[in-house]
């Protein structure tokens, strides 16, 4: 399993794609966005905790087709479903390194842009504490999403379709949390139920996303 | 003779094919009843002048909204486990009811609390949850229509499906912690007191069971539909091997 | 016959002729795709007849 994380690692540097293109995707919405409300740095930075989560979100989609499609295409997702290790296990390692190669950069990233966005002081530490907590939860969706799609010839937009509504509670929770943080709140509520969710995706999405590759393969 | 049987294909067929004239005539007949008697028959809210009306379309809709992406479950299931066709296909046939009622739903709803809320949209937790209900609908029914090979699209959306009621439930909560909103609690369960009037609830029981009613004949309908499809498909991939 | 519908007709029209057209759309476009899949059944198992 440790080889397998390290080869599709290696495939995801090597083909650029995943990595740079998610993180510059969301650099973009981060100018963008002052661009489309104006320069007021008191309405930026109360609207800076959503379009941070949006644009993390957003840029997780980007990448999400290529998790299981080049290996559909050039049948190595075939040799892997055969391969001893449970292809439940397989899901969740791809959905790893997907998180290692797009979720952690953003979430590293997210402090700069929220510099740029002018969010309060001391919701920073909340931003990047959300943005850890929640983007497992985005890359194991998505894995399923993606494994529902993989036999189709155009699945990019229709994955979207498909995922998007699936991200509505890790959204919701994740910029409560930075909210409630940038107001001094308790941010306690919210950062547990986000805990929950990507615990419980952990656990139980690997098993849909396995059903529905040995669908797609059959 | 067990429920099951009807799971064959000419026997549902069959059966469906007798029943469907009595639903659609007693469809016709409980729905007019209800609207009518609801629409020209009913006195005004005291509080809502004439808008209460609304109310025959708005909760019968929502509920058939609800109600059909639980009937899908249900069949969903049914399909992974016993494999009866009917059931995956009915499922596919209740999906565009079910987002025709969200719709309905949410323009009722809509053009009802712009007199009374003063706005046409609130993004009030009940809304909200329909219109990502709504969208559930939506990637349901694309899903459906994306995949050529028929089992395999019944088995993926039944898939779907399940995981999407899990996540429809997890929003429905996530919105309510987000925003507490306008809209008022159950009006028709039968232990509280803010129910609504009795002049008001026949005609909307009336209503519910002839939307109710319309959604059986529908599904009825459009299942034969679906069946019939598959048969189409499966005589032209014959004739191509011969 | 036409009640007293006061200030607020527009709405309740509104929302009763929209609840409307979707139904009559809905039932359409079912009715509509199963004449046709029936059409192409029957045409299909005829030929399967002659051959």
């Amino acid at each position: 399993m440790i080889a397998l994380l390290i080869r599709d690692l290696r495939l995801a540097i090597r083909t650029g794609g995943g990595f740079g293109l998610g993180l510059a995707f969301f650099l973009i919405i981060a100018v963008l966005v002052p661009f489309g409300v104006g320069p007021d740095s008191a309405v930026l930075g109360r609207i800076a905790p959503g379009i941070l989560w949006v644009g993390a979100l957003l840029s997780c989609l980007l990448s999400l087709d290529r998790i299981f499609a080049l290996d559909f295409e050039d049948g190595s997702l075939d040799l892997l479903a055969t391969a001893p290790i449970p292809l439940e296990g397989l899901v969740g390692v791809k959905a790893f390194s997907h998180w290692l190669t797009t979720g952690l950069p953003l979430t590293l990233a997210a402090p700069v842009l929220g510099l740029l966005l002018s969010l309060p002081e001391p919701a920073y530490l909340w931003l990047i504490l959300s943005l850890l907590i929640g983007t497992p939860a985005l890359s194991f969706i998505g894995a399923f999403g993606a494994s529902l799609t993989v036999g189709l010839k155009r699945g990019g937009l229709l994955l979207s379709l498909l995922v998007l509504p699936l991200y509505v509670p890790t959204l919701i929770f994740g910029a409560e949390t930075i909210r409630r943080g940038a107001e001094g709140l308790g941010t306690a509520t919210p950062l547990t139920m986000l805990g929950a969710i990507t615990l419980g995706t952990l656990a139980v999405l690997p098993f849909a996303s396995a059903a529905a590759i040995r669908i797609n393969l059959r | 003779m067990s429920f099951w049987e009807y799971a064959n294909p000419k026997r549902f067929m069959a059966l469906s094919s007798a029943a469907l004239p009595w639903f659609t005539a007693l469809t016709a007949l409980v729905l007019s009843v209800g609207l009518i008697w609801g629409f020209f028959f009913t006195p005004d809210d005291f509080r809502q002048g004439s808008t209460v009306k609304i109310i025959y379309i708005h909760v019968p809709s929502a509920f058939i909204a609800i109600n059909a992406w639980l009937m899908m479950l249900v069949t969903s299931l049914v399909w992974l486990v016993r494999r009866h066709h009917v059931s995956a296909l009915a499922a596919r046939a209740a999906a565009p009811i079910g987002l025709a009622m969200t719709c309905i739903g949410l323009i009722t709803g809509a053009v009802w609390g712009q007199p009374m809320w003063g706005t046409w949209w609130e993004w009030d937790p009940r809304l909200t949850s329909f219109l990502i209900l709504g969208l559930f609908y939506l990637g349901y029914i694309a899903l459906w229509e994306a995949i050529d090979d028929a089992d395999t699209a019944a088995d993926l959306t039944s898939v779907l499906c399940i995981v999407g009621s899990v996540f429809a439930v997890l929003s429905r909560y996530a919105i309510l912690f987000w925003n507490q909103g306008l809209h008022q609690g159950a009006s028709l369960s039968l232990d509280k007191e803010e129910n609504v009037h009795d002049v008001f609830a026949y005609p909307l029981w009336t209503c519910i069971i002839g939307f109710v009613l319309l959604f059986i004949t529908l599904v009825l309908l459009r299942t034969r539909t679906e069946i019939r499809a598959r048969r189409v498909k499966a005589l032209i991939a014959r004739e191509r091997m011969a | 016959m036409m009640p007293d519908l006061g200030k607020y007709a527009v709405s309740v029209l509104s929302a009763y002729g929209a609840t409307l057209a979707i139904v009559a759309l809905l039932i359409w476009i079912s009715l509509r795709r199963g004449r046709k899949v029936q059409d192409e059944l029957r045409s299909l198992e005829g030929r399967r007849d002659d051959a």
